[in-house]
């Protein structure tokens, strides 16, 4: 517990974070490629096909990947939007700034797959089910958070009207998890569950984890990359970045 | 905790159950018209509005799809296990429309109980998997119930 909060407590400062960061990048951007190639490469080329759906069912190795992480990685700016509003850490805001970009184009990406296998798979595009509707405003979400962060120019009210708008689009993560099972949608419910076993076999579900943990992992990588970029951008006028900079 | 730290962190925790109350009642009061379609025995209880387009769903009876030979018109029963709704339908079928599957229906009830849709949208299930483990699934239930019958005892 003590460990956890010298951690904790070591994150308000950007110069350590900027080099634990950097030692880091490596690792997360290899394993995460190796991870999620062999994952996709695996899933679309060699996987079994569905009986049902033949093989556009494939597209679940893209559609889930995306929209899980787009999930939690809000999940995370929430988190981050916490430590904010109490502890008033600069790293904390930092990071909602640099992955709400992210996770627009991982929501994005959710919805456009989605609506390519819906086409074939249920006969239409679009449909204003929970489901959909729900993943539509986390989209909208993610572009709100994007707009505030850059309409405000005082740094900390900004990060404070950040943290809010974050903290408010929370309660939609729960509706989207559940609105397959709180109403009559037309999206089908989850497919894993963390308590039972998944309704697909390991041939499916393995190649399918292995892109969902790939796919963390890179995202971890392109998010330390971008609060790097955010560190040396917000600190400019210290001095360790004056000298990092101009050696 | 730093004091000043415990009250901003009580004011956030009041913020979220605030919200969370508030839409969870929002969204309680509105469940109806959350939900995407009618099942056939809110229908049959009369929940769902007359001469309106409406949507409904749920599984298709076994043995109940209908074709017109003539035409593309289709007939098929509708079923959430407790009670069932006819349909009518003219058009191409989605890909995944087959008796045992779920479907979501737009239309409107006619007067002599009939169920005329406009569109049909094939539901799928959260199962997956290969083709030949459904072939050998279909053939063990096959074979079970050959054994179940063959085990009757005969005089």
């Amino acid at each position: 517990m003590r460990l956890m909060w010298q951690f904790f407590h070591k994150l308000g400062s950007p110069k350590w974070f900027y080099g634990i960061a950097g030692r880091w990048l490596p690792w997360l951007l290899i394993s995460g490629l190796i991870l999620s190639l062999a994952g996709i490469v695996w899933g679309l080329g060699f996987a079994p096909k569905d009986y049902l759906q033949g093989n556009s069912y494939r597209i679940i190795f893209i559609h889930v990947p995306t929209a899980f992480l787009a999930q939690s990685i809000y999940i995370m700016m929430a988190t981050a939007a916490v430590v904010t509003l109490v502890w008033r850490m600069k790293l904390a805001d930092m990071f909602v700034r640099s992955v709400a970009p992210v996770g627009a184009v991982l929501t994005f990406l959710a919805l456009f797959t989605g609506a390519v296998w819906g086409k074939p798979t249920w006969g239409t595009w679009w449909i204003w089910d929970a489901r959909l509707t729900s993943m539509l405003i986390l989209l909208f979400l993610y572009f709100g958070v994007m707009a505030l962060a850059a309409a405000i120019a005082d740094e900390k009210s900004s990060a404070r009207a950040v943290a809010i708008l974050v903290l408010v689009g929370v309660i939609n993560i729960p509706i989207i998890k559940y609105s397959v099972e709180w109403w009559n949608t037309l999206h089908q419910p989850a497919t894993f569950k963390l308590t039972e076993k998944p309704s697909m076999p390991a041939e499916m579900w393995v190649p399918l984890l292995m892109v969902v943990l790939g796919l963390y992992l890179l995202f971890g990588w392109l998010a330390f990359v971008r609060m790097q970029t955010e560190i040396l951008y917000r600190e400019r006028r210290t001095q360790w970045v004056k000298a990092f900079v101009r050696p | 905790m730093h004091p000043i730290r415990k009250k901003r962190l009580t004011i956030v925790l009041f913020l979220l159950v605030g919200l969370g109350i508030a839409v969870g009642l929002a969204t309680y009061a509105l469940r109806q018209n959350i939900s995407l379609f009618y099942d056939p025995s809110q229908i049959a209880a009369g929940d769902a509005p007359q001469d309106v387009r409406i949507r409904a769903g749920g599984m298709v009876e076994e043995n109940s799809v209908k074709r017109d030979p003539e035409s593309l018109r289709v007939r098929f029963r509708v079923t959430d296990f407790e009670s069932s709704v006819v349909m009518e339908y003219t058009g191409i079928l989605p890909d995944l429309f087959a008796e045992g599957q779920g479907v979501v229906a737009t239309g409107r009830m006619g007067p002599d109980g009939v169920f005329v849709a406009d569109e049909v949208l094939a539901k799928h299930d959260e199962n997956y998997m290969p083709p030949e483990v459904k072939d050998s699934l279909e053939k063990a239930a096959a074979r079970a119930e050959k054994n179940t019958a063959q085990s009757i005892p005969e005089y």
